[in-house]
């Protein structure tokens, strides 16, 4: 769906993306993992064109991204950040709106649409009247996600969409957001920090660390066949006391 | 019928429509009547004629009537020959007119009264150190000066007046001439300079000095008029002469002192003079106070709505395009910072040239006052929005004028609308500097309030309503906020 061919991206002297080949299988969710300033970040906004590539293309369904037509991709990539980048001037529903209210939908295409979005995010009814400031972290990111997948893009970017919320929230949201990919069969990117997440989500999961893919695969893959020592030693720091101390019952 | 018949007058007078005459005079009482005894004598005639008093001086007129913003203005001959013919060294009446003639001029023969520039001390004073003639202060060099600024700068005023008598002060300043008697009695200032025929002499009890060396030239009142105004309006013309050789020395310090000691209005004083001199029964051209308040309310609305809306038209994409371009932004931002570091009353006289006088200069100084404050808020207001808010306008898809219009501006609008309020205030303040250039508003109450010590009158009439205009903007700024800034944005502020 998204394809990377030789791509690098460099801000002055920090280099934060080597030469990196990527393809992301449509249908399918994939995960970029690593810790942070690793460049999976980066990599993300590369497919959205928020940032151009120093060399190498990025291609969308097999087009490539350029400047003259990135603005008419995004229409067809739903994005999706950390603590919601919601509009604070507009209420949710205007926020949700913006774009198909941009491009002339009609009222009756533009409610049909927003009635489907609202009962597959499960956001409560009065909650779309509100301004983002009167929404909770949680209900913001529901927002966030009903904005970008108001029309009906192929592929939805996600970086770290779960990053600034409490534990159960945390945890509600992500049930959520597995049955909505489940659902929409979308192909879907996402970008985390946390391994538990990336395994709860990723068909494909891609670890990165320094700007450069280390090994790309299923969590399995990742657990059984590590392409290199730094694969083991991020995933046994991800494992966390709980898990260690249930490894170590007999 | 009856409307019938004023349909066909009006016609008739839309047909020939008389001459309209502009008469200028300077800020100071004595100006001012003899611009309204002018005004009054052109309305005789059946011309339409105006009144543009309290123009900020020399250059202001003479430059206003080079232009024809006005068509005559009374002038003293010193002055001519000092200040307009520079260097020619013409001093005679008959060079004068002859000079003035070759710039397409034309001057009236003397008015009859001289109303030279003198230097005068109080009396006790003068007593006390022995000082009579001007040549007397060089024994006193600790004496402290104050001139009018006027006379401070101009080359037959302190400079010269200083070289032929020799005198040793430092203690010299420049300040508004009315101060500087109110400086006299309190003691800070120990000499100044008078006119003549300044009714202020007898009031405040002053001793003139002899002129002992012949410095200052006659300044015989005249009346200046563009030569063009002989084949336009030759009964305005030939009205106007009639006041040559017509108002004695003691005449004239009879009406300064029935303007600035009694109050009564320049044009009352005109009107009973040309009544007794010239058996002209004229109705003097008076306004009721509340009339007066409510014309100088218009013209100071006028002046601040114009500039603003101007302002904001430029300035806001201006302050948009310095938020996309940083780089050429502060360039532009410091353009405008050095337009503002400019005194308003600089700028105003040096839009004369260009505008002539009037509203003109004023709205367009007012205007160039406003581009900082609404372009610099502009740019910061933007400059504020978080990255995250705006690369999320351009993730949905939205091209660069929609992101503008529908996330940037409206999230910078409190930012913004902040800047437009700072120039409306500042403007309306400013705005009272028109007044110096005949642009109307408050100002003029201010202006002609002070050469007549009328400061109860210019507070009343002229600084208060300033200031409650500016407090109304305040006000209608506030309703506007409530309008411009979206309500997601007010529920963040509180």
């Amino acid at each position: 769906m998204i394809e990377l061919t030789g791509v690098s991206k460099s801000y002055g002297r920090q280099q934060a993306l080597h030469t990196t080949n990527l393809a992301i299988p449509p249908g399918q969710t994939t995960v970029l993992i690593g810790p942070s300033g690793c460049g999976k970040s980066t990599l993300l906004r590369l497919m959205i064109g928020l940032i151009r590539p120093d060399r190498g293309t990025v291609r969308f369904a097999g087009t490539e991204v350029t400047a003259a037509n990135v603005q008419r991709l995004r229409w067809r990539m739903g994005y999706v950040v950390q603590d919601g980048g919601l509009f604070p001037h507009l209420t949710a529903r205007d926020n949700i709106l913006l774009m198909a209210r941009f491009l002339g939908w009609s009222s009756e295409r533009i409610e049909t649409q927003l009635a489907e979005l609202a009962t597959l995010s499960q956001l409560p009814a009065d909650g779309l009247l509100r301004f983002p400031t009167q929404l909770s972290g949680g209900q913001r990111q529901r927002v966030s996600l009903m904005r970008a997948l108001m029309l009906d893009p192929d592929v939805l970017l996600l970086d770290e969409p779960l990053g600034a919320l409490d534990p159960i929230i945390r945890s509600e949201l992500q049930t959520d957001l597995k049955r909505i990919f489940q659902t929409l069969g979308k192909t879907v990117v996402l970008v985390t920090h946390d391994l538990s997440e990336a395994g709860f989500f990723g068909d494909l999961i891609v670890l990165l660390r320094a700007g450069k893919i280390v090994q790309q695969g299923t969590l399995a893959d990742l657990l059984q066949a590590p392409a290199d020592p730094f694969v083991t030693r991020f995933i046994n720091a991800q494992r966390g006391p709980l898990v260690s101390l249930g490894d170590g019952r007999p | 019928m009856r409307f019938r018949w004023l349909f066909v007058v009006l016609l008739a007078a839309g047909c020939t429509p008389p001459p309209e005459i502009r008469i200028g005079s300077k800020q100071q009482p004595e100006s001012e009547i003899l611009g309204e005894m002018a005004t009054l004598l052109a309305d005789s005639t059946g011309a339409r004629a105006e009144h543009r008093r309290s123009l900020g001086g020399t250059r202001v007129l003479w430059n206003a009537l080079v232009k024809g913003d006005i068509d005559a203005y009374p002038e003293y001959t010193g002055t001519i020959s000092a200040e307009i013919l520079v260097g020619s060294g013409v001093r005679t009446v008959e060079a004068i007119r002859t000079a003035l003639a070759e710039r397409g001029m034309g001057m009236s023969l003397p008015l009859g009264f001289n109303d030279t520039y003198a230097i005068g001390m109080r009396k006790d004073l003068a007593a006390r150190l022995g000082v009579t003639r001007i040549s007397d202060l060089q024994a006193h060099p600790e004496l402290k000066f104050g001139f009018s600024s006027e006379f401070m700068n101009r080359a037959d005023g302190w400079p010269g007046l200083r070289q032929r008598y020799q005198l040793p002060q430092q203690d010299v300043r420049g300040l508004n001439h009315d101060l500087a008697y109110a400086g006299l009695i309190s003691g800070t200032l120990d000499a100044t300079d008078l006119y003549s025929t300044d009714p202020k002499i007898c009031r405040y009890d002053l001793r003139v000095l002899a002129d002992d060396r012949g410095y200052f030239p006659a300044y015989q009142a005249v009346f200046v008029y563009r030569a063009d105004l002989r084949q336009r309006a030759p009964a305005v013309v030939a009205a106007i002469l009639r006041l040559e050789n017509c108002i004695s020395e003691a005449a004239m310090i009879d009406m300064n002192a029935r303007v600035e000691e009694d109050k009564q209005p320049e044009s009352q004083v005109a009107a009973d003079f040309l009544s007794r001199e010239l058996n002209l029964s004229l109705q003097p051209r008076l306004e009721s106070r509340l009339g007066e308040l409510g014309r100088h309310t218009r013209e100071h609305i006028y002046l601040v709505s114009v500039s603003l809306a101007a302002a904001i038209v430029l300035a806001v994409p201006f302050g948009i395009l310095a938020a996309r371009w940083p780089i050429a932004g502060q360039g532009m931002l410091a353009a405008a910072g050095i337009i503002q570091t400019i005194p308003s009353l600089a700028l105003l006289v040096f839009m004369i040239p260009f505008l002539g006088i009037g509203t003109k200069p004023a709205i367009a100084a007012l205007f160039l006052y406003s581009l900082l404050p609404i372009a610099q808020n502009t740019y910061t207001g933007l400059q504020g929005i978080p990255g995250q808010i705006r690369e999320s306008a351009a993730a949905l898809g939205l091209p660069v004028g929609a992101r503008l219009r529908l996330v940037e501006l409206p999230l910078a609008a409190s930012t913004i609308l902040a800047g437009i309020k700072t120039a409306a205030v500042i403007n309306v303040g400013t705005a009272t500097l028109g007044g110096f250039i005949g642009a109307g508003g408050y100002g003029q109450v201010i202006f002609d309030g002070i050469p007549r010590g009328d400061y109860v009158g210019l507070i009343v009439w002229g600084a208060f309503p300033a200031a409650l205009l500016a407090l109304m903007v305040l006000g209608l700024f506030e309703v506007a906020e409530r309008l411009v800034v979206p309500k997601g944005l007010r529920l963040t502020m509180e």
